[in-house]
């Protein structure tokens, strides 16, 4: 298999992982998490317990101490089936106080105790260090075994592979940081995490089962002939003395490896913290063990076949790659490349993000608290977002410790004894959790003076030596060296944490989390003590900031009353500050409340996990206001719409009756002349003058109903936009002249002079020539009538401006319009002076706009030139009217009518 | 010689119209075409019935006719005034005055009207 190949197929593994992930975390967004909070699901991530230490490792332990190797899956299994209820109440009581990691619950326990926590935190990171180290070296020596292509292929230059560490931890730290910091929520749960981990554990199975029958029916003749070879190792004398059973060595190992899947900062967190609730618990204490059954169960085989078909110098712990890769079962090989790869990246994404929450939450928010004030309200945001970042750091900074002493320790421990290692230091931390939990004499002296010297011991006597610094513990002839020290280690620890505690007293918030973690119990609030009044005057003001005055002091006044007090500062009794936190709460959301009611009063100093609870609700309140504010602005936006329809029908309504009443008038005004003088005509007594004068009133005012008709026919085809634009192109200079000589025709008892700049009229224009000529008569024959200066002079000019199109201002010499009037002789029947001399329906310039309007142009009135002056806008073309297939020659509907 | 009746009208040629039906009766009728300068027209003449359009250019038939009505000279303000709307409902223009009467009206009910009023 190349190289290249391999690089290629970690990639898409990665990929998948990430969109998985990147999926399920959408998913929860959006509130699908019944098949995230699938029982299965939480199973399957338990198995991050499972490392490249045991998929590796497990048969280079079993190829050098035969069954030993069983007791690192019997610890777990044992606490899951044996004492599942036990792990069902470490469970409960975690989410009852919120625990986000191992370091939480102990700090939780013994009085919410930050340094305490603060040790754990240094146990876990010394602990996990190394561990992540063993997963990148796996992974290292893995791509080793495929780029060498055979099992004694010479070690390549370090060169090659050294970086395969660093992208591998580059890798999963962008990949933890992504998914294991998206967000700060109060329950710390990572869906994407856990849903790539839960297939990653499947692939990690299904690797190890294929090789297993492989190895088993493929390379052995089946189950029989690996049981017999089994038998003839054993009586091997080479190896029989690694086979020997020895049963305190087996004791202690089934005890760390219990207490490693309760302490493991990766194991509490898949397990506890990321536990939707206890409930799963019934699933996961079966299905776990099977899982771990099957895992182990190929486990002897593959390791005695190892032995037997290997050359004698190879590493055990690479027997379940070397031996497909020495079969020549690529495609197998590949697959159990990727189980490994898919151990060594859940564990270290896993145990990275555990040990990153406890190094942010107890080491530097802590830090950062004390360089600060605590925050109030508005700074939670602040807090937030340091958290957010500090989890980043450590995330980074967990990972260059992993590569850092992955590099400095040149890869050549076998992997068995780092695992061990890290598994016996978090162990320390069992006394007191254990303790914790079960008796209620437990205090926080007996848990430092356990975990203190736990942590001690660990380090000189079994971390230290693995790493070459000091020498192992003499021990008395016949017993097992590791196995009395780490005995040795636990049960000082244990003597320590009780004879202390024993001789120590609680302090009463350590008694009441000691009696909630023991009987597993809601946490009672400790009572507050009785202050002052004066502390009931901060009070009302935070109450006030938080209801507004009036509500606040009604409050206020009502729970003084109900004390039997005058005024409005009550008493601050619990029972009252119970019930104004709880009321509180309503509004502010209850840590929030819990703080704020607290700080106030004069309660316990804050610790890390209420802040970050503070901060949790203020960014949920905040969202929540955010979407409340969306919803009452589109609320808003709507009510007003509606009353903007509603204005503009009502205007509308109006509009049509006054338009009405107005036509009623237009049309009934000629037609009493019509009426009354062909009444008149009747008389025979009429001389002949009159009859001739009469019959042309009658005539001249019927003139004046059809063209009234006309106009309010046109204006309505104008204002519907159904108006077809017949559009040609004109010289404008053309234009303007037919527009004067149809407008002169109009009566006017004066000489009327025009001012006309002939050469800049000579434009190109492409219109409605017919409808722009309509306008400039109108505009031109209102000039002819409205102007009243002694000698009228008409002005008109003509540009065109740097969009196209043309600019036609028309001015005359006269008193012009009223500024008052300006804006309404545009509208329908806005006859401005003497309609005697007017003769038109006061419709024209009505028209004109609409016909501007069709053009896509304009006409205004330009205030503040002398007279009455008009601006005509052309476009440089009209635009296409919707619907109508228009083109210059006219349109199509248009010559069908036609 | 006594006025008759004075016309306040825009409108020309139905101001000739009404004035060659009213003089045709015998009576004598006087016009004035505009808005403004109504009420003067009505108190300097004095005549014995004004006929006032509702729509005038610069001040409309009601304006005048509450001024009428509101005149310090009791003989003035009682002056009979019929008044003609070209808007449809000639109830909401009537107001204050004697008679309303509207536009188109039929030549026999304006001189039936008038014959009423100057009576």
């Amino acid at each position: 298999m190349p190289f290249e190949g391999l690089v290629a197929a970690c990639l898409v593994y990665v990929a998948l992982m990430f969109a998985i992930a990147y999926a399920a975390d959408r998913a929860a967004e959006r509130g699908h998490v019944r098949w995230l909070d699938h029982p299965l699901v939480y199973t399957l991530s338990l198995s991050v317990y499972c490392s490249a230490w045991t998929f590796y490792g497990a048969v280079g332990y079993a190829s050098r101490s035969g069954l030993e190797f069983l007791t690192i899956y019997l610890g777990p299994t044992i606490v899951f089936t044996g004492a599942w209820w036990g792990l069902r109440r470490l469970v409960r009581v975690a989410r009852m106080h919120h625990v986000t990691s191992v370091a939480d619950l102990i700090s939780a326990r013994f009085g919410k105790s930050n340094p305490l926590a603060a040790i754990v935190t240094l146990i876990a990171v010394i602990a996990s260090t190394p561990y992540i180290a063993l997963q990148l070296q796996s992974v290292r020596l893995s791509f080793e075994v495929f780029a060498t292509d055979g099992p004694n292929g010479a070690a390549l230059d370090d060169g090659a592979f050294g970086g395969t560490g660093l992208w591998v931890a580059a890798g999963l730290a962008l990949f933890t940081i992504l998914f294991g910091t998206r967000n700060l929520a109060a329950d710390e749960r990572h869906h994407g995490v856990v849903t790539a981990i839960a297939l990653e554990a499947i692939i990690k199975l299904l690797a190890f089962v294929a090789l297993g029958i492989f190895v088993v029916w493929g390379l052995a003749d089946g189950p029989a002939d690996v049981l017999s070879r089994m038998s003839r190792a054993a009586a091997d004398p080479q190896t029989a003395e690694g086979w020997v059973l020895q049963p305190d060595r087996w004791t202690v190992l089934i005890l760390v490896s219990a207490a490693a899947i309760l302490t493991l900062p990766r194991m509490f967190q898949v397990m506890v913290v990321e536990a939707a609730d206890e409930e799963r618990l019934h699933v996961a204490g079966w299905a776990f063990p099977a899982y771990l059954f099957a895992m182990s169960l190929f486990v002897l085989p593959i390791a005695v076949m190892g032995r037997e078909l290997l050359p004698a110098g190879e590493n055990p712990d690479l027997y379940v790659l070397t031996l497909p890769v020495a079969a020549g079962q690529d495609m197998l090989a590949l697959l159990v490349f990727l189980g490994g790869f898919s151990a060594a990246t859940s564990m270290v994404v896993v145990c990275a993000i555990a040990v990153a929450t406890m190094v942010s939450n107890h080491w530097l928010v802590p830090a950062w608290l004390a360089l600060r004030q605590i925050p109030a309200g508005d700074e939670a945001d602040d807090l937030r977002s340091f958290v957010l970042n500090a989890r980043r750091l450590a995330i980074l900074a967990v990972m260059a410790a992993g590569w850092v002493y992955h590099q400095a320790s040149g890869g050549t421990a076998a992997l068995a004894a780092m695992g061990l290692v890290a598994f016996t230091g978090m162990a320390q931390v069992l006394p007191a959790m254990i303790g914790g939990l079960l008796w209620r004499g437990a205090n926080r002296k007996g848990a430092y003076a356990g975990i203190g010297s736990g942590l001690v011991l660990w380090m000189s006597l079994l971390f230290l030596p693995s790493v070459g610094i000091g020498g192992p513990l003499p021990v008395p002839e016949g017993m097992d060296a590791w196995a009395a020290t780490v005995m040795l280690c636990l049960t000082l620890n244990t003597l320590a944490f009780v004879g202390v505690s024993i001789f120590g007293f609680p302090d009463p918030v350590e008694r009441l989390q000691g009696l909630s973690f023991v009987s597993a119990v809601e946490p009672i609030r400790h009572s507050r003590m009785m202050r002052a009044d004066d502390r009931a005057e901060p009070l009302l003001a935070m109450a006030r900031r938080v209801w507004g005055a009036e509500r606040a002091l009604r409050y206020f006044e009502s729970e003084a009353r109900s004390q039997g007090k005058s005024g409005y500062l009550p008493d601050l009794t619990p029972r009252f500050l119970t019930r104004l936190e709880r009321r509180l709460a309503g509004s502010i959301g209850s840590a929030t409340a819990h703080a704020m009611v607290d700080r106030v009063a004069g309660g316990v100093a804050l610790t890390v996990s209420d802040l970050l609870q503070v901060a949790d609700e203020a960014q949920r309140a905040k969202e929540e206001t955010q979407r409340l504010e969306a919803a009452r602005a589109e609320l808003a936006r709507t009510a007003r719409q509606l009353r903007e329809a509603n204005d503009k029908l009502t205007a509308l309504s109006v509009q049509k009756d006054a338009f009405l009443g107005q036509i009623s008038h237009e049309l009934r005004t000629p037609m009493t002349s019509v009426r009354a003088f062909s009444e008149i005509l009747k008389d025979p007594s009429l001389t002949a003058e009159e009859r001739t004068r009469f019959a042309g009133i009658i005539h001249t005012e019927a003139g004046r109903l059809t063209r009234l008709l006309d106009d309010l026919l046109d204006l309505s085809v104008l204002e519907s936009g159904r108006a077809q634009l017949n559009v040609s192109a004109a010289n404008l200079h053309d234009v303007i002249t037919r527009a004067l000589s149809a407008a002169s025709a109009t009566r006017s008892e004066r000489g009327f002079l025009i001012d006309r700049d002939l050469p800049s009229e000579h434009l190109a224009i492409i219109t409605d020539v017919d409808r722009l000529l309509q306008v400039l008569i109108n505009v031109i024959s209102n000039a002819r009538k409205y102007c009243d200066a002694v000698h009228p002079v008409l002005i008109i000019r003509v540009r065109r401006p740097e969009a196209g199109g043309a600019v036609i201002d028309i001015v005359d010499n006269g008193s012009g319009i009223d500024s008052g009037r300006q804006s309404l002789i545009f509208e329908k029947f806005a006859r401005l002076n003497d309609p005697a001399r007017a003769g038109g329906a006061g419709l024209g310039l009505a028209i004109c706009r609409e016909i501007m309007l069709n053009l896509g142009g304009e006409i205004s009135y330009l205030p503040g030139q002398g007279g009455a002056a008009f601006r005509i806008l052309l476009p440089p073309r009209p635009p296409v009217q919707a619907g109508m297939g228009q083109d210059v020659s006219g349109t199509v509907s248009g010559r069908l009518e036609g | 010689m006594e006025l008759d009746i004075l016309m306040i009208e825009d409108e020309p040629n139905i101001a000739e119209a009404v004035r060659f039906i009213l003089t045709r009766e015998g009576w004598r009728v006087d016009l004035h075409p505009d808005g403004a300068g109504g009420l003067e027209a009505i108190a300097q003449q004095r005549p014995r019935l004004v006929i006032l359009d509702l729509m005038l250019p610069n001040r409309s038939g009601a304006e005048i006719l509450d001024d009428l009505r509101a005149a310090g000279d009791r003989e003035l303000a009682a002056t009979p005034v019929l008044m003609l709307t070209a808007r449809g409902q000639a109830v909401m223009a009537g107001g204050q005055a004697d008679a309303v009467l509207s536009k188109p009206f039929d030549n026999e009910d304006l001189r039936a009207i008038v014959r009423r009023m100057l009576a």
